[in-house]
């Protein structure tokens, strides 16, 4: 059984049908991409299963339904969604973003253990801790966002474009943080990415979304070999 | 939350400084003043409530006077009418303010910004009625006036008049309040205030269920106004909801969040001193003309404003700050927190 599972799941805004019905599935510990051009819907998928958007199908994480449900009852049971474009909250401090993070935690030890541990991953945050989020750098915005969703032990993290406006040098680094941290925590990725390369590099499958449907899917090594996707996604 | 740059030491000798002062007041001062000293405490109290709503959860209420005037009444009947000791009315008032205010919370979810502050309005102008329909007060009007609470006879040495004791009364209670205030904001639910008033998507895909936190706030701050309101009654010996009344309240609490300070746990606090004696300043400034008076008040507190945009406290924690930085470049000049506009490959 798959931690995370998409069966024929359908989302619109409003009378505009965005995803038609497309179905994946993320393992434990597992890391995969979802690639897709511009307005494909990847975000609207991300939405849907984090709960902000409201879908049909069917939807499950851990082998219980989650469809229908409210994003913080998904989030307590161990997604944690970072949102395009730095979702850090910009009037409140560093500190207090990644005390957020921790909300449905109870664990004083272990949030300040985590606390300690991700500042250490993350210096440029441990040293602009009473900094307000909103002062920082894009840079350190999206660190900062990412930091915060790992403060909530997630199980599952779906992260919408964490290279969004980051130099490519930053970027790698924070893409090897990243599988550091799959590695190490064993924390599953679905990751929606246009930086295509480093992305596969990271995942272990991939999905490519077109127009809100599922179009190829397969290994990230098959997906890298791919004639069109390379045309497409990589470039060459 | 944001200006942790006092010491702690700092800060309780700051505390323990302004508690002397204002215990002290009552001592020099006469009745008169002393009563005012008193309003600007239960305004305060109110203020402290609807800066939790308004200041740290974004959720506009002009119609607060509403809560106040249900814990005033609360109070005022339970010692009329049933022999209550004033402070035994406290803990009821405090429950059932809550339930009143999570009640009214639980529609206003539906509503944001101008539309939530017009039902909020709308509330202030339905108390009244509802006053009218069952508060049966002396001689037919609406009005309660319950017997005071009375120095006791320990505290002759220093409260020897029943208005000294009266103030002390209020001070503790709102020394409570603000206290509470103050540990509601510096934690976990504080954070999840200002999350949901920022980003409330965001907020949620945390795990802060809006709703619970929304209405939870609703509820406190009608709980604090409820407190007011009894301490109000205890002050001025007199339960009243005239529309006017609840009116100039509603806007009066608001007054004080914004002039103070929003989201500041301080400012409040400071607002209402400051509301108070502006009010009380321009008050007799043209005692037979009736208009000029509140027209003077109204620009000072324009004025007022448009000097300090943050309110009291948001512009001293700015003065402080620059005042920091300039002394701290005059000890050891460094090098400029921002990095330089010219990017390094482009030289
Ligand atoms: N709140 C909304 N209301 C109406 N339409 C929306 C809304 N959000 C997105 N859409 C539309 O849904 C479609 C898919 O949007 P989505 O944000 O999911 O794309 P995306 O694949 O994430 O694109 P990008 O790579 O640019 O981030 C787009 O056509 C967009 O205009
Ligand atoms: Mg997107």
């Amino acid at each position: 059984m798959s931690l995370l599972e998409v069966v024929d799941l359908s989302a619109a805004y409003g009378p505009i049908q965005v995803l038609h019905g497309i179905s994946l599935t993320v393992d434990a510990g597992e890391v995969v991409v979802v690639l897709g051009a511009n307005g494909a819907g990847k975000t609207t998928a991300l939405r849907a299963i984090s709960g902000l958007v409201a879908a049909k199908g069917e939807l499950r994480f851990d082998g219980v339904s989650i469809l229908g449900r409210h994003p913080e009852s998904i989030a307590h049971r161990g997604v944690s969604h970072v949102p395009q474009g730095r979702g850090t909250l910009a009037g409140l401090t560093v500190d207090e973003n990644m005390r957020l993070g921790a909300y449905s935690r109870r664990d004083r030890e272990g949030i300040a253990a985590d606390l300690a541990e991700w500042y250490d991953t993350f210096p440029p945050l441990a040293k602009r801790r009473s900094q307000t989020a909103g002062t920082m750098s894009g840079g350190e915005q999206q660190m900062l966002a990412v930091a915060r969703s790992l403060m909530s032990r997630p199980r599952l993290l779906l992260l919408d474009e964490p290279s969004l406006g980051l130099a490519p040098l930053v970027t790698k680094q924070l893409f090897e943080t990243l599988a550091t941290v799959n590695r190490e925590r064993g924390i599953a990725m679905l990751l929606v990415e246009q930086n295509a390369a480093l992305a596969l590099e990271l995942a272990a499958r991939g999905y490519v979304l077109e127009a809100g449907e599922i179009v190829a899917s397969g290994t990230a090594e098959n997906l890298s070999r791919d004639g069109e996707i390379r045309k497409a996604y990589l470039g060459r | 939350m944001r200006g942790r740059a006092l010491g702690i030491g700092t800060r309780a000798g700051a505390a323990l400084l302004t508690v002397g002062v204002l215990a002290w007041l009552p001592q020099y001062y006469g009745a008169t003043d002393t009563a005012l000293f008193a309003k600007a405490i239960y305004i305060a109290i109110a203020a402290l409530g609807l800066n939790l709503l308004t200041g740290y959860n974004g959720q506009v209420s002009i119609g607060h006077g509403a809560f106040f005037g249900f814990g005033a009444y609360a109070t005022a009947i339970l010692m009329n009418d049933h022999g209550w000791d004033f402070l035994a009315t406290l803990p009821v008032v405090a429950v059932a303010s809550f339930v009143v205010g999570a009640a009214v919370g639980f529609p206003a979810l539906r509503v944001k910004g101008l539309y939530l502050a017009l039902i909020t309005l709308g509330l202030a102008a339905l108390f009244p009625d509802l006053v009218t329909k069952y508060v049966h007060g002396t001689g037919g009007t609406t009005l309660v006036q319950p017997p005071l609470p009375t120095s006791p006879g320990w505290a002759q040495g220093f409260a020897p008049n029943d208005d000294q004791w009266r103030y002390y009364l209020a001070l503790t209670i709102g020394i409570v309040m603000f206290i509470l205030a103050w540990n509601l904001v510096r934690g976990r639910f504080g954070r999840a205030l200002l999350a949901v008033r920022d980003h409330d998507a965001a907020a949620s895909t945390i795990g802060i269920d809006l709703a619970r936190i929304k209405v939870g706030s609703f509820a406190i701050s009608a709980l604090y106004a409820g407190i007011a309101g009894s301490v109000g009654v205890m002050v001025t010996g007199l339960a009243n909801a005239g529309r006017v009344e609840t009116f100039q309240l509603s806007i009066n609490f608001l007054v004080a969040v914004v002039i103070g300070g929003t989201a500041t746990v301080l400012g409040p606090v400071v607002g209402a001193w400051t509301f108070v004696f502006l009010e009380r300043a321009t008050q007799d400034l043209f005692p037979d003309q009736a208009l000029l008076s509140p027209a003077i008040f109204g620009v000072a507190l324009i004025l007022l404003l448009f000097a300090l945009p943050d309110g009291i406290v948001g512009g001293a924690r700015r003065t402080g700050r620059f005042a920091r930085r300039k002394l701290q470049a005059r000890r050891a000049p460094r090098a400029p927190d921002f990095p330089s506009p010219i990017r390094e490959d482009r030289q």
